[in-house]
C-alpha cells in the first residue's frame, strides 16, 4: 500500500458558492464512494483569499506578506485528498473520478513515510 | 559464422533478461534484481568458456542470481520483512517453467513502458532492462554520456519504486492503450536508429528494437499491433544499405537498388503484415496499416511495378487512423503516381496549412519538375530549404536545385 497525496489543479472557484453546488456535490459523491481509500483531504477557498509569507534573510528575518497565491495560473491548487492505493495504476484509476480531473488535472504524489 | 564468445555473450544476454524478469519479481526491487543478474551473467563468462556452457544455462543464471540477490538483501537487511524475502528466494526449484518467466517478462515490458515514465526514460529502461544492454552501450546508442544514463535510470527506478509503478500485465480494458504506448517506445528507438540528418545512422539501435519487437511478438502472438510494428521494423530495415549513396547522401526510393534489399527481411516482414491485417481486419491500427504500405513498396518488382492504387487505398485507411499531415502528403504523392504529376499537385494543393513543412514544398517540386515548370520548381526548392530542413534532406534539396538552376 501506499499513500498518494491527489493534488487537484482545477479552475478557481468559490466552493462554497451556489454556482459550484453541482461541482461539490460531485465531490460529495467521489468522497463517499471512495471513502475506503481517503485518508484525508481538503478543499481551498479561491486564490483571491490567498496570503503568501516569506521570511527574508531565513529563519528570524523580516516576515514578507503578500496578496496572491504562490503562482499565477490558470488552473490553480485548489484542494487535495490523501489516499491509499496499491499501486500507481489504482491510484490513477480513483484520481480519475475526482471532479477536478475532468476539467483540469490532478497531481499524484507518492507520500514520504519516515521513520 | 559467429564467433563462440559472441554467441556465448547473446546466450547470456538473453537468459539474462529472462532471469531478470522473475528476480524483480521475488525481490521486488529493479536494482538488486538488475545487479544480481549483472553479477551472475559476468561470472556466467567467466565460468562458461572454462568449464562449458551448462545443461541449462537459464538455471544457472537463476541460481547464481538468487544467491546474489540474496547477498544483497542480507547486506543492506536492516529490515525485518526483507529477511524474510531473502529467506523465501532460497527457496523452489531454478528451474523456473517457461509460463512464469513469460508472463514475468510481459509484466517488465508493462512497467518499462509506463505512461507515467516518459518517452526518454521508457526508451532508456527498454534498451538496459529489456534489452539487457550495459549502460554503456545504451548511452553510445542514445548518444548521451553514461553518467546522464545511469542518472535517468536510478531516477527512473526510484521513480518506480517510490510512486508504486506496478509490476503487472494491465487488465484487458487498458491493454489496447498501453499496448499502443509499449509499440509507440520501441518504433521510437528504431526511428532514431535509422534518423539521418546530422544525426549518424545507428543500425545497433535499429537492431535492438527489432529484437524488443520479435520479443513482444513472441509474448503476445495475438496482437496485430505488434506484428504490423515488427513488419513495419523489418521491411524498413531490409532497405537499411540503399537509402544512402557511398557518401550517406539520401537516395530516394525511386533511384534505390533493389537488388541490394535484403529478401528474407522482406520476405519475412509480408508474411507478416498478411497475418497481422487477418487478424485485424477492418480495424487495422497505424502499424498494420503502415507496414502493409511498406510491404507494397518492398515487394514491387520495380518502382514503375509499384501498386499505387494499393498504397492509396491503405493511406485512405491510415488517414481514418493517424490523420496527420505527413499522412496526408503521402497519399497526395501516390496520387501523383498513379494519376500523373498534375493530379498529384492538385491534390497536394488542397492540402492546407503545410506551408511551413519542407516535405510538402519538395513534393510539389518534384512534380513541377515533371510537368516542365522548371522556375516554379526551383522556387519551391527554395522554399522548402528556407523550412530549414534536416541536414540530408537540405544537402538533396540544394543538389536539386543546383539542377535546376544550372
Amino acid at each position: 500500500m501506499t499513500q498518494y497525496a491527489a493534488i487537484i489543479y482545477s479552475h478557481d472557484g468559490d466552493w462554497t458558492s451556489p454556482e459550484e453546488a453541482e461541482t461539490t456535490k460531485a465531490y460529495a459523491e467521489f468522497s463517499e464512494n471512495q471513502a475506503a481509500v481517503i485518508r484525508g483531504g481538503a478543499a481551498l477557498h479561491p486564490t483571491s483569499t490567498a496570503t503568501v509569507v516569506r521570511v527574508e534573510g531565513g529563519r528570524g528575518g523580516d516576515v514578507l506578506t503578500t496578496d496572491g497565491p504562490f503562482v499565477e495560473a490558470r488552473e490553480i491548487l485548489s484542494g487535495f485528498y490523501l489516499i491509499e492505493a496499491d499501486d500507481l495504476d489504482s491510484a490513477v484509476a480513483i484520481a480519475a473520478q475526482i471532479p477536478g480531473a475532468w476539467d483540469g488535472a490532478v497531481e499524484l504524489r507518492p507520500v514520504v513515510q519516515f521513520g | 559464422m559467429p564467433d563462440a564468445s559472441a554467441v556465448l555473450a547473446e546466450l547470456v544476454r538473453d537468459e539474462g533478461r529472462r532471469v531478470l524478469a522473475t528476480l524483480i519479481r521475488t525481490t521486488g526491487s529493479m536494482t538488486i534484481a538488475e545487479d544480481a543478474v549483472q553479477e551472475a551473467a559476468i561470472s556466467a563468462l567467466e565460468h562458461w568458456p572454462r568449464d562449458g556452457i551448462p545443461d541449462n544455462p537459464r538455471a544457472w543464471l537463476t541460481t547464481v542470481a538468487r544467491r546474489k540477490a540474496v547477498d544483497a538483501i542480507r547486506r543492506e537487511a536492516a529490515r525485518g520483512d526483507k529477511e524474510v524475502r531473502a529467506m523465501d528466494l532460497t527457496g523452489g526449484p531454478a528451474d523456473v517453467p517457461d509460463s512464469v518467466v513469460r508472463d514475468d517478462e510481459l509484466r517488465l515490458v508493462f512497467t518499462c513502458c509506463h505512461p507515467a515514465l516518459s518517452l526518454a526514460t521508457q526508451t532508456t529502461l527498454s534498451l538496459t532492462t529489456l534489452c539487457g544492454l550495459t549502460v554503456a552501450d545504451a548511452a553510445r546508442l542514445m548518444l548521451t554520456s553514461e553518467t546522464a544514463m545511469a542518472r535517468r535510470l536510478t531516477r527512473a527506478k526510484h521513480k518506480i519504486a517510490v510512486a508504486g509503478i506496478p509490476y503487472r500485465i494491465p487488465p484487458d480494458p487498458d491493454l489496447p492503450e498501453r499496448l499502443g504506448a509499449v509499440a509507440t517506445t520501441v518504433y521510437l528507438l528504431f526511428t532514431a536508429g535509422v534518423a539521418g540528418g546530422d544525426a549518424p545512422v545507428r543500425p545497433q539501435l535499429c537492431d535492438e528494437a527489432i529484437r524488443l519487437g520479435r520479443l513482444l511478438v513472441d509474448l503476445m502472438p495475438d496482437e496485430s499491433s505488434l506484428q504490423g510494428l515488427l513488419a513495419l521494423m523489418l521491411l524498413t530495415d531490409a532497405r537499411r544499405e540503399t537509402r544512402a549513396d557511398a557518401e550517406g547522401e539520401l537516395v530516394l526510393i525511386v533511384d534505390q537498388d533493389r537488388s541490394r534489399w535484403d529478401p528474407a527481411l522482406i520476405a519475412e516482414g509480408a508474411a507478416l503484415v498478411d497475418g497481422a491485417l487477418r487478424r485485424s481486419r477492418h480495424r487495422a491500427g497505424r502499424f498494420e496499416l503502415e507496414a502493409a504500405i511498406a510491404a507494397c513498396h518492398a515487394t514491387a518488382k520495380t518502382y514503375a511495378e509499384t501498386d499505387w492504387t494499393d498504397i492509396i487505398a491503405l493511406y485512405d485507411r491510415l488517414l481514418e487512423v493517424t490523420p496527420t499531415d505527413v499522412v496526408r502528403l503521402n497519399r497526395a504523392v501516390a496520387i501523383g503516381e498513379r494519376d500523373g504529376a498534375r493530379a498529384g499537385l492538385d491534390e497536394l494543393d488542397r492540402l492546407s496549412g503545410l506551408d511551413r513543412f519542407h516535405l510538402w514544398h519538395a513534393c510539389r517540386a518534384e512534380l513541377l519538375v515533371r510537368l516542365g515548370h522548371d522556375r516554379e520548381a526551383a522556387s519551391a526548392y527554395a522554399r522548402a530549404k528556407a523550412c530549414d530542413p534536416p541536414a540530408a534532406e537540405r544537402r538533396f534539396i540544394e543538389r536539386r536545385l543546383g539542377e535546376l538552376t544550372a
